[in-house]
């Protein structure tokens, strides 16, 4: 037991928590204004993973991180745009969609990589890191937390300025009545396709982004199928997080331990088969939703189309 | 009165694919009147609601606003020409306060600002008496309150205007006299209202100046000098003939005092199911001879609906005997009785009664899926099908666009109009009405009401179970009155029935009820 409390246990289990729960935060902050605007985004492990492989490559070709964050933004909205076109404007099916253009990108992706580097695996070079003045002197969440590539702290004040942005401003009611009443919202005198098509549009955003951070800042390399399910953890948090981004944030930090364990546990050294270990965030969802899943309120107009005049 | 109307509808039309919604519609609204757009379901009103709010667009014709011609392209852009709709199920988002619905439509970066409209909807409260708190969550006022929120919403955002869509449909008595107040009020303010309805009573109430619809077309208007100075009778004549063209429903009196005589066809003996809490039925006996039309009164929720299921099979007997025939049925299911001629409208005719998304054809032989001629060995004859529903459509006047439309998109009336079809059609000995005419418009209920007796005529043994006594008078010859599940009297329906039946019925009222039953 002394070694599961040891100092580098913690550190590791912290440094882990972060590099797995910013793409959560990320994505489910994303999945949470698509939900809100009631279009249930299944899509987003698509984009997540379009968004991995563009950051990877702005990263790989540019030399610059942040070039391939915005290489990661923009597949990530690349994949949203269709998504909104086909969903929203057309009124397709969102969950039948959703899960082509998640497959589509999964297959895309892999096809691509394999097309550009046959069977080797690029690392980008190592990522530097931002020290918080002060607080990276902290014992254990010192180097975890205060000492990390500055997206970590945008991303974790993202969840607070969107907190910010849904309280103050007129953004949280526009998409709440989205979601809940669009026709209320039509009547208004907003539209509600552009509403939601923003709304799908800063998704894709936000899920590239979060797969661009996998690729460059979490693992300095792309690997087909990187993404592993971190979209649909985060459909989960948004679902649970009930339109509030604060949660969100909790929810990814919860997630992202249970990945870390993952890692932390073997450097740890402690004799668990890997298997068992790499069932635990899964086992967390399914914790989760059996404790919590009751009280996830969803909009009353989730995954439906909005046409204009229909009862 | 000003002579120049705010907004004026010059040779509208609009046509839907198979149908001319509005034809060649001339009207005239002006400031400070109620004016009541009147007519039956499907004569046209939504649509020119539609297009006044911005929904549709007119394929013909002009709307001009003080006389200048206006394009009402969207929502928003009726709202700034001035015209305000508050549509028959609500426009509110149930998960916010009232003051976030009404500051709905603001740009997304604009920082909330609560409090100011919220005082300026206070203000406009105390100005017309009403009180409702602006921080109150929508969804838990009542549809009354919310329907306010929403006139008070439009008169905030500068509407001349008011478009009030099937508004009293949906509020208790006492809502819809608030509604009436609040309607002079506005009108007294110079505004011009709104109002549509197909309810007579509330036309003639309310409305300042009444336009009657049919089929589409303005038939009538009624100006506010008429309104006053002509006798109320004779309006009322006027108006029920330009609504329904002369067939004003006249009560039809069934005269069938031989049917004693009659061997009855079925016999409830003893019969009690449990309900589970309060609709449960104890011991209930009658018979029911061949033309013979037996009605059923009570205040809902007394069993009646228990009583149907258990006679058509969807809901099992604790005790007692069903005879038809003489031969008991009471183990048989819902289908066996069904073959034997046993028959059950539904009063959920779009939940049990019909498949919304299924095409009219399908609907129209929903109980007999699967059997010959239109299945064979498991393969469907869509031909036969076809050919079968189109001579029912055509023989119970179902206006629809064609077999193949899906039923839920065909108006209230005319879905009972199928579903009485399918009840009556082939050998139908026992038909158990459950309130056939609920939710529908005069004209349609005096069609299925002629329907039903001209059904008993041909022979059918018929069981009517309504809450609308006036129903029960006008078709019943014999009346037995539920109360707590019990049948507590069974009489026939002849010169004092309407005081007896009233009196059993009272005997188990509570004074709340009987407000209720009288609107």
């Amino acid at each position: 037991m002394d070694m599961i409390l040891s100092q580098s246990f913690l550190t590791s289990l912290v440094v882990g928590l972060v590099m797995a729960g910013v793409p959560l935060l990320l994505a489910g902050l994303g999945e949470q204004i698509s939900e809100k605007a009631g279009v249930l985004n299944i899509g987003i492990e698509g984009m997540m993973l379009i968004g991995a492989y563009a950051g990877f490559l702005g990263a790989w070709q540019t030399g610059s991180l942040w070039v391939g964050f915005l290489y990661g933004i923009g597949g990530g909205m690349a994949v949203a745009l269709l998504m909104a076109v086909l969903c929203v404007r057309i009124g397709l099916s969102q969950i039948v969609i959703g899960i082509g253009l998640t497959l589509g990108a999964e297959g895309l992706t892999a096809l691509l990589h394999h097309v550009q580097f046959s069977r080797s695996y690029p690392r980008l070079p190592g990522v530097e890191t931002w020290a918080v003045p002060g607080l990276s002197a902290l014992p254990v969440v010192g180097p975890g937390l205060f000492d990390r590539h500055p997206m970590v702290y945008l991303a974790i004040a993202l969840a607070v300025i969107l907190s910010m942005l849904y309280r103050k401003t007129h953004l949280g009611l526009t998409l709440q009545a989205a979601g809940d009443k669009p026709a209320a919202l039509d009547g208004a005198g907003v539209d509600v396709l552009r509403t939601r098509f923003a709304a799908v549009l800063c998704t894709g955003a936000l899920a590239g982004l979060g797969g661009a951070f996998m690729s460059e800042v979490g693992a300095g390399l792309f690997i087909p199928f990187m993404t592993n399910g971190a979209g649909f953890i985060g459909i989960v948090l948004a679902m649970l997080a009930r339109g509030r981004p604060l949660w969100v944030l909790a929810g990814a930090a919860l997630f992202g331990a249970c990945l870390s364990m993952t890692t932390a546990l073997q450097v740890a050294g402690i004799n668990i088969p890997t298997d068992v270990i790499q069932m635990l965030p899964f086992a967390a969802v399914m914790a989760v939703l059996v404790i919590f899943g009751r009280r996830a309120s969803l909009p009353a107009a989730l995954g439906l189309p909005y046409v204009r005049g229909a009862r | 009165m000003p002579a120049a109307p705010l907004i004026e509808f010059r040779g509208v039309t609009k046509r839907f694919p198979g149908v001319i919604a509005n034809d060649q519609v001339d009207l005239r609204i002006h400031a400070g009147e109620v004016h009541v757009l009147l007519g039956e379901n499907g004569a046209g009103k939504s649509t020119l609601i539609g297009m006044l709010s911005g929904l549709q667009q007119p394929d013909e014709g002009d709307i001009l606003l003080e006389g200048a011609t206006v394009k009402l392209t969207s929502p928003k852009r009726a709202l700034r020409s001035g015209i305000g709709t508050v549509f028959q199920h609500g426009m509110l988002v149930p998960t916010l306060t009232v003051a976030q619905n009404l500051s709905l439509g603001n740009p997304w970066w604009r920082f909330r600002r609560e409090g100011d409209i919220a005082h300026r909807f206070e203000a406009l409260c105390a100005d017309f008496g009403v009180r409702i708190d602006p921080h109150a969550i929508t969804g838990e006022l009542s549809l009354g309150e919310q329907q306010q929120v929403e006139i008070f919403r439009a008169l905030l955002r500068g509407s001349r205007v008011l478009v009030l869509d099937e508004a009293t449909s949906m509020l208790t008595p006492q809502g819809v006299e608030e509604l009436g107040a609040l309607m002079r009020e506005l009108a007294k303010r110079l505004l011009a209202v709104i109002l549509i309805t197909h309810k007579l009573r509330e036309a003639f109430d309310f409305g300042d100046r009444i336009s009657i619809l049919r089929h589409g077309r303005k038939v009538a208007e009624l100006g506010p000098e008429q309104l006053r100075e002509t006798d109320e009778h004779k309006l009322h004549q006027l108006v029920v003939r330009s609504m329904f063209g002369g067939a004003g429903g006249a009560p039809h009196i069934r005269r069938a005092d031989a049917t004693g005589e009659r061997r009855p066809v079925l016999t409830v003996r003893g019969l009690s199911v449990d309900g589970g809490g309060d609709g449960r039925v104890a011991e209930v006996s009658f018979e029911v001879a061949a033309g013979e039309i037996l009605g059923i009164a009570g205040i809902d929720g007394n069993g009646q609906k228990q009583l149907a299921e258990a006679l058509a099979g969807q809901r099992r007997a604790a005790a007692g005997e069903i005879l038809l025939d003489g031969r008991p049925i009471a183990s048989l299911d819902v289908g066996a009785r069904r073959r034997l001629g046993l028959r059950y409208v539904t009063d959920d005719r779009l939940g049990e009664g019909t498949v919304g998304a299924f095409p009219v054809s399908t609907n129209l032989l929903l109980k007999e899926i699967g059997t010959a001629p239109f299945w064979e060995g498991g393969i469907e004859r869509p031909a036969r099908i076809r050919e079968h529903a189109r001579a029912l459509i055509e023989e119970f006047d179902v206006r629809t666009p064609g077999p193949d439309t899906p039923i839920a998109r065909l108006s209230g009336g005319n879905i009972q109009k199928a579903v009485l079809a399918r009840e009556l059609f082939g050998g139908a000995r026992v038909v158990i009405y459950n309130k056939p005419t609920y939710g529908l418009d005069v004209h349609n209920i005096a069609s299925a009401r002629r329907r039903l007796s001209e059904a008993a005529d041909a022979g059918v043994a018929t069981i009517l179970i309504s809450t609308d006594l006036d129903e029960i008078l006008e078709l019943s010859d014999r009346i037995a009155v539920m109360s707590g599940g019990r049948v507590v009297g069974i009489i026939a329906n002849d010169g004092d029935a309407r005081t007896l039946v009233g009196e059993m019925m009272a005997g188990e009222m509570t004074g709340e009820e009987r407000a209720g039953e009288a609107a």
